[in-house]
């Protein structure tokens, strides 16, 4: 490898890029506005489900019930109806996620029989937030019911009894379950994966399609030189656009920052190895512009955010696909970087998907240099 | 400059080199030795394979079949080598518009591993050669096509190969920036580089010391211009001016005395055995059929009538045109 040689291109490919008002766009303003989509898009918390109530007694109790769903966070009563038919077009037209019935006995049953049904229907199009609502109003109830118990036991001056056995929650890393916390790491590094991709998916086709590639192989350049040579320039872009998304992460989302900057550089820094050494691959292979850049989409866009660990966690998805993550190279750095986000991990602790990343470059740029091919046709 | 070589080295040896695209023969046993300080000229009509044989000398594409020693090295066996000796410009224009002369420039400079005062006093030749002293930092995009035309060359030889290839430099370009390029070509085989250069112009091929005729993949022929209008054109040539040349050469085809007749532009080329002797009976031939005449008159054979003869009209007009 001759160093001046790749110098030569490595200073090269930077003027052009800081003289392309186009890829200069790609390089600063397309991190910003997908840390800004993300950010603000993608959040797995349920909070505020809106919901109807169907009050059908009015008693002070069941008044009572309805003032607790409203205090909850996270129920919204939008709508208070006074039929059935009334009640399902809100749930049929969307404008609430369940409903909340008291029968017109409620109160006489606690009084007489010491217990009483409500009735709640539930929105099931999206399971995932019923069975979270549905919790959620189990919680409410339960509430509720627990404080009239505790009035009547009062009122009969008998002590309160003790609950056989309580779970005591100490929660870990992420101490408010915020998902926004968790994400948010995530976040950065879909949009690392995404832009690196699309920052060298370019750099050897558009020298095919202007021409200049073909004077370019007539030069004694080889293909290693010329690999490295273009990946450098974009090393250092990358992780430029790497510090404004994490800077984004912790300023303006504040994402908690527990782990060690020299462990995120290097991290960070090996990644970007990675998805850059991708799009070189994928613009090696194809030759027009267009192909290279919806290919390196494609291939960054869905697996990064299904397959990652991003949004779905891959211990709960079947066998097969999980086998098929462990080729998804933001998997890894998803891991690594809620693990220095979160729980502050140092290399030490990161040794395994460290491995796999180096591993998975050390592999993309034997493929990435084969693909190029110094003849035409 | 290139290490001072005995005017006799064989710069470039191809041995039956072949090219076949599927069932097409893209290139067909071409056999041909370029020696230092050499221009050759490649001329034939498009598609005839004359780049194709100039990208399989530079180690762009590979043979199918045949051999080429460029430089010293096997060009299909080390690529690597060949190209630390050869400068190449291709057909496409394949500078780069958006960095200035002198980015161009250095930038070759590197990718051929120029270094230090070599490199300066190189980029001081390349700019002074492109006659861009004064345009140093324009921007390449903003260069009209004869500028961009030596600035290219310019960059091919910024590592002083000892051989350079040329892909129809001059195509597209003014005649006055095609002469000043020929200029340049003929200072450079002046110090010895070996120049193999591809054109259609006729009048340019006459500016190489041999010329390589390629028709269809075949070499059809191979000497220097007057070499070639000796062997090829056995008698002389008569040219005829007239009103109507298409009726002429009906007439004139398969008569008595006219060995060839084809049609150059608005005018017709006879080739006879001798001029003096036959110009009667040809003037008597177009009185006979009514057809006027403004000009007739012996002429010298050019390239043209070369080609014509052996390769046939239908083809030649291709090559012909500008």
């Amino acid at each position: 490898m001759n160093l001046r040689r790749v110098k030569a291109i490595a200073k090269k490919e930077i003027i052009q890029v800081w003289r392309d008002p186009r890829s200069l766009m790609v390089v600063l303003l397309m991190p910003l506005m997908q840390m800004a989509l993300l950010g603000y898009g993608v959040n797995l918390d349920i909070k505020h489900v809106p919901i109807c109530v169907f009050d059908r007694e009015g008693s002070q109790q069941s008044e009572s019930l309805m003032k607790a769903f409203q205090a909850s966070a996270y129920f919204n009563i939008v709508e208070t109806e006074r039929d059935y038919d009334s009640l399902k077009r809100a749930i049929d037209a969307g404008r609430c996620k369940m409903a909340v019935v008291i029968p017109p006995d409620f109160s006489q049953h606690l009084a007489t029989r010491n217990s009483a049904e409500v009735q709640t229907i539930l929105d099931a199009t999206d399971d995932n937030t019923a069975n979270i609502a549905r919790g959620y109003a189990e919680a409410v109830v339960q509430t509720f019911s627990g404080n009239i118990e505790a009035q009547r036991l009062q009122s009969l001056g008998e002590p309160l009894p003790n609950p056989p056995a309580i779970a005591q929650y100490r929660v870990w890393f992420n101490e408010d379950l915020e998902s926004r916390d968790f994400i948010i790491p995530g976040v950065v590094a879909i949009v690392l994966a995404l832009v690196g991709a699309q920052l060298t998916s370019l750099t050897i086709s558009r020298e095919w399609e202007r021409g200049t590639m073909e004077v370019l192989v007539s030069t004694p350049v080889t293909r290693s030189e010329l690999m490295v040579g273009k990946i450098a320039p974009y090393v250092l872009i990358g992780m430029l656009d790497a510090a404004f998304c994490l800077a984004i992460a912790v300023f303006w989302f504040a994402a908690p920052f527990r782990g060690s900057v020299f462990t995120l550089f290097v991290t960070t820094l090996l990644f970007l190895i990675v998805v850059l050494g991708v799009g070189y691959f994928i613009s090696a292979s194809i030759r027009s512009q267009i192909g290279a850049s919806q290919v390196a989409l494609l291939v960054t866009m869905l697996p990064t955010t299904l397959l990652s660990g991003f949004a779905f966690p891959i211990d709960q998805m079947p066998r097969p696909v999980q086998w098929v993550t462990y080729l998804v190279h933001s998997r890894y750095y998803m891991t690594i970087l809620k693990a220095i986000f979160l729980k502050g991990s140092g290399l030490g602790d990161l040794v395994a998907p460290i491995a796999a990343l180096t591993i998975y470059a050390i592999v993309i740029g034997i493929l990435a240099t084969r693909a190029f091919r110094k003849t035409l046709g | 400059m290139t290490s001072p070589a005995p005017a006799s080295e064989i710069r470039i040896a191809a041995d039956k080199l072949t090219k076949r695209f599927g069932d097409f023969i893209a290139v067909n046993a071409v056999s041909f030795e370029a020696r230092a300080g050499e221009i050759i000229g490649f001329l034939g009509p498009n598609g005839a394979g004359k780049s194709t044989t100039i990208r399989i000398l530079t180690g762009l594409l590979r043979p199918s079949g045949g051999k080429a020693i460029v430089a010293g090295f096997d060009v299909a066996r080390s690529p690597e080598r060949v190209r630390e000796h050869i400068g190449y410009m291709s057909q496409k224009f394949s500078l780069y518009s958006d960095l200035s002369v002198m980015e161009n420039l250095r930038f070759f400079g590197g990718v051929y591993g120029v270094k230090g005062a070599r490199l300066e006093k190189r980029l001081k030749f390349a700019v002074g050669m492109a006659g861009l002293t004064d345009r140093t930092d324009a921007l390449v995009a903003d260069l009209s096509g004869g500028w961009k035309q030596r600035l290219a060359l310019g960059c091919a030889v910024m590592h002083e190969p000892a051989i350079l290839f040329l892909d129809e430099p001059t195509s597209g370009v003014d005649p006055a920036s095609r002469r000043r390029f020929w200029d340049l070509i003929y200072s450079l085989a002046g110090e010895g580089v070996s120049v193999v250069i591809t054109t259609h112009y006729m009048d340019e091929a006459e500016y190489c010391n041999r010329i390589a005729l390629i028709n269809a993949g075949k070499l059809v022929a191979l000497g220097s211009p007057s070499e070639l209008k000796r062997s090829a054109i056995h008698g002389e040539i008569l040219l005829v001016e007239g009103d109507n040349p298409g009726a002429m050469l009906e007439a004139l085809e398969g008569a008595p005395a006219v060995r060839d007749v084809a049609p150059f532009g608005s005018s017709l080329h006879i080739v006879v055995d001798d001029a003096a002797r036959d110009r009667p009976a040809i003037e008597a031939l177009l009185k006979q059929r009514e057809l006027q005449w403004s000009r007739i008159e012996p002429i010298k054979p050019t390239l043209e009538d070369v080609f014509v003869q052996l390769v046939g009209g239908d083809r030649a007009k291709g090559a012909a045109a500008p």
